[in-house]
């Protein structure tokens, strides 16, 4: 892990309050819940097509998107529906969306892969690995030419650095100055291949081939993140340019539902649990006595409460009309 | 009506665009100080000024991304690609990125992204410089693709793509760049997508084409004339998506014979399409099954002797025509 801030021009970070580190507690276990009857839908059936569980990486969002405002754009990967919950996509839209259903953030049209919300600045939920990256660019210059005060953060994972269109995005963004923060999510694997079978160096370290400052955080912690992230965007946004933050976090399911996971042993798993974000969130407060038994018990009730009723709220919306096929596939001026 | 070549015309598109929205800008290799690889943006730098008119690396999928990108914040981008051929190494931003976030999102998002690029043989550069993948962008749902014969259509159609909320290719041969044509001068000249023209009437035979190939099908039209008092009726559809295959029945339905012009290859290519959709709406009113003039089934020989063999010719349309009377 680096120590140094690479962008102190905009100063340390605060460290978080603890109602913020609450609501961080609070919001990795609900997305762990989540995903987790996510899971279990699939496995029921309700769910179909391509499912990436975020479990393990919950500190990454949390920590990261919390550090926006709310003008900024997120644009990120497939595994999006723990960046969407972080940056407030209502979970009952994301529920029913995995459903297939009416009422999801989609109507049913994009799927797992594919969650947006326009209204919270959530371009996305892209599929197509670094496909999402040169688009980043685009919202950075779109921000930069209308003279709009906001940071787009591009979430990727580690497997996105073997493609060009990382390379392209990272040097456009560099060279044209842009409000872009670059959050490489490493997981250590690309599907089952680990890195170090796939990429020849560090990443973080790429991005100085760029002249983007980078830093490698512990992603398994939610503070190292949040203020590794919440000094990064405000480099962003005091206009010096693009920033690249690589967190190393471990995700505990397989890639998607249909991973045997030959890859790797269950050992390695049990390992990096020990590092655990909501374990080591949650020691901290309790260390600290800003967290009861009695709250903590409280919290897991709510959460319980609610991922319950997003999947009832999934299971009540109905199927999209048959007659809604073809619409949306252009934009067209409504008729006179 | 001031007379242009098609360059000027198109320039004149991209000119007026820009004063109207001041959210137009335009990016590209080459495109400011160079003044593009075909001259169409010349001058634009120094009316405009290099945040408008912006010089890209050569980076295909990053600035047609990046063009995905700025669409999405509000902006109007134009994206030169300096030739077709380099859209392929770009191909996952135009259709992953660019043709499906509308639906994808159910409505919420949409991609005004102009993509210009020079496509089409017949210059000797070989067979990764020459090709015609206009059908290939046509084949997806959520682009619209633009293909000018004319100096006015250019223009019109050019501006009019600027006016459309989704992603469109608009895509310029290299062969007719210096072709000339009274270009209409008001700022509100726009051609809407979807109307194809009939350039020249006849009662004998239909000839479709559109961009280089209707001037093939024009030639070929004073040809049969010429020669064999034969009256081809030529149609330039302007748009291969949308598609207006209506005008198109309504001349089979005269004519009762149909001849499809390209550059593209046959085989999967456009003019099958269309053929099919002629069979499917006009089955009882042909008196001969529709033929295809196409590029031969080869990649792009450098040899100018070979590379024209290789493409279609206004001769191969006489033939065409009379093997079906």
């Amino acid at each position: 892990m680096t120590a140094e801030s690479p962008w102190q021009e905009s100063g340390p970070a605060e460290a978080p309050t603890t109602e913020q580190l609450k609501h961080f507690l609070y919001q990795m276990a609900f997305i762990r819940r989540f995903e987790e009857r996510c899971g279990e839908m699939y496995t029921k059936g309700k769910i179909r097509g391509f499912l990436h569980l975020y479990i393990g990486q919950e500190a990454c969002a949390v920590g990261a998107i919390n550090t926006l405002a709310p003008q900024d754009k997120v644009i990120t990967h497939y595994r999006d529906h723990g960046h969407a919950i972080a940056r407030g996509v209502d979970p009952n839209r994301i529920m029913a969306e995995l459903y297939g259903r009416v009422d999801g953030t989609s109507g049913g049209r994009g799927g797992s892969m594919h969650i947006f919300d326009v209204e919270k600045g959530f371009l996305g939920g892209h599929a197509i690995v670094a496909g999402h990256m040169p688009p980043a660019v685009g919202l950075g210059l779109g921000a930069k030419m209308q003279g709009l005060d906001t940071v787009t953060m591009c979430i990727f994972g580690d497997g996105g650095v073997g493609e060009g269109e990382f390379h392209e995005a990272l040097n456009l963004a560099s060279l044209w100055k842009l409000p872009v923060l670059w959050f490489c999510e490493n997981n250590g694997y690309g599907m089952g291949v680990p890195l170090k079978d796939s990429i020849a160096n560090d990443i973080y370290k790429l991005a100085a081939a760029y002249k983007i400052p980078s830093i490698q955080v512990d992603g398994m912690d939610v503070v190292a993140v949040y203020q590794a992230t919440k000094a990064a965007v405000d480099y962003c946004r005091a206009g010096n340019g693009p920033a690249f933050i690589e967190v190393l976090t471990y995700r505990y399911r397989g890639h998607s539902m249909s991973d045997a996971e030959l890859y790797r042993h269950k050992d390695e798993i049990a390992e990096n649990r020990k590092r655990d974000c909501i374990d080591r969130l949650k020691s901290t407060l309790m260390e600290r006595g800003d967290l009861t038994e009695a709250e903590w018990t409280e919290m897991t009730e709510r959460v319980e409460q609610e991922t319950a009723a997003n999947v009832a709220f999934a299971d009540a919306s109905p199927n999209p009309a048959l007659s809604t096929l073809f619409d949306h596939i252009t934009k067209e001026p409504a008729r006179a | 009506m001031p007379e242009l070549r098609m360059r000027d015309a198109l320039r004149e598109a991209l000119r007026e665009e820009m004063i109207r929205d001041p959210k137009v800008f335009l990016m590209g290799e080459d495109i400011a100080a160079y003044g593009g690889s075909y001259a169409v943006t010349k001058g634009l730098l120094d009316e405009f000024g290099p945040d408008r008119v912006k010089d890209t690396p050569i980076s295909e999928s990053g600035i047609i991304g990046a063009g995905v990108g700025a669409a999405l914040m509000g902006m109007r981008p134009m994206v030169e690609i300096m030739t077709i051929n380099f859209s392929l190494v770009a191909f996952d931003q135009i259709i992953n990125s660019a043709s499906k976030l509308h639906y994808m999102t159910n409505g919420a998002l949409n991609v005004p992204l102009v993509l210009r690029m020079a496509g089409g043989g017949g210059s000797q550069l070989g067979a990764t410089h020459s090709h015609s993948l206009e059908g290939m962008y046509a084949h997806f749902p959520g682009l619209k693709v633009v293909c000018p014969a004319f100096p006015a259509d250019a223009k019109g159609l050019l501006k009019r793509a600027f006016r459309d909320d989704n992603p469109v290719i608009f895509i310029e041969h290299t062969a007719i760049y210096g072709l000339r044509g009274e270009v209409p001068d008001d700022p509100d000249f726009l051609i809407e997508f979807g109307k194809a023209n009939i350039v020249r009437e006849g009662t004998d035979v239909t000839l479709i084409g559109y961009s280089g190939s209707v001037h093939q099908c024009v030639r070929a039209a004073q040809m049969l004339e010429e020669q064999e008092e034969i009256s081809a009726e030529v149609i330039d559809l302007r748009t291969l998506r949308p598609l207006d295959i209506d005008t198109v029945i309504r001349s089979v339905k005269k004519t009762s014979r149909a001849v499809i012009v390209e550059d593209d290859w046959k085989f999967g290519g456009f003019a099958g399409e269309l053929s099919a959709q002629i069979m499917e709406n006009a089955f009882d009113w042909l008196d001969a099954p529709v033929a295809r003039v196409c590029g031969k089934d080869v990649p792009a020989p450098y040899n100018r002797d070979l590379e024209f063999a290789a493409l279609p010719s206004e001769e191969d349309v006489v033939d065409a025509v009379l093997a079906m009377l």
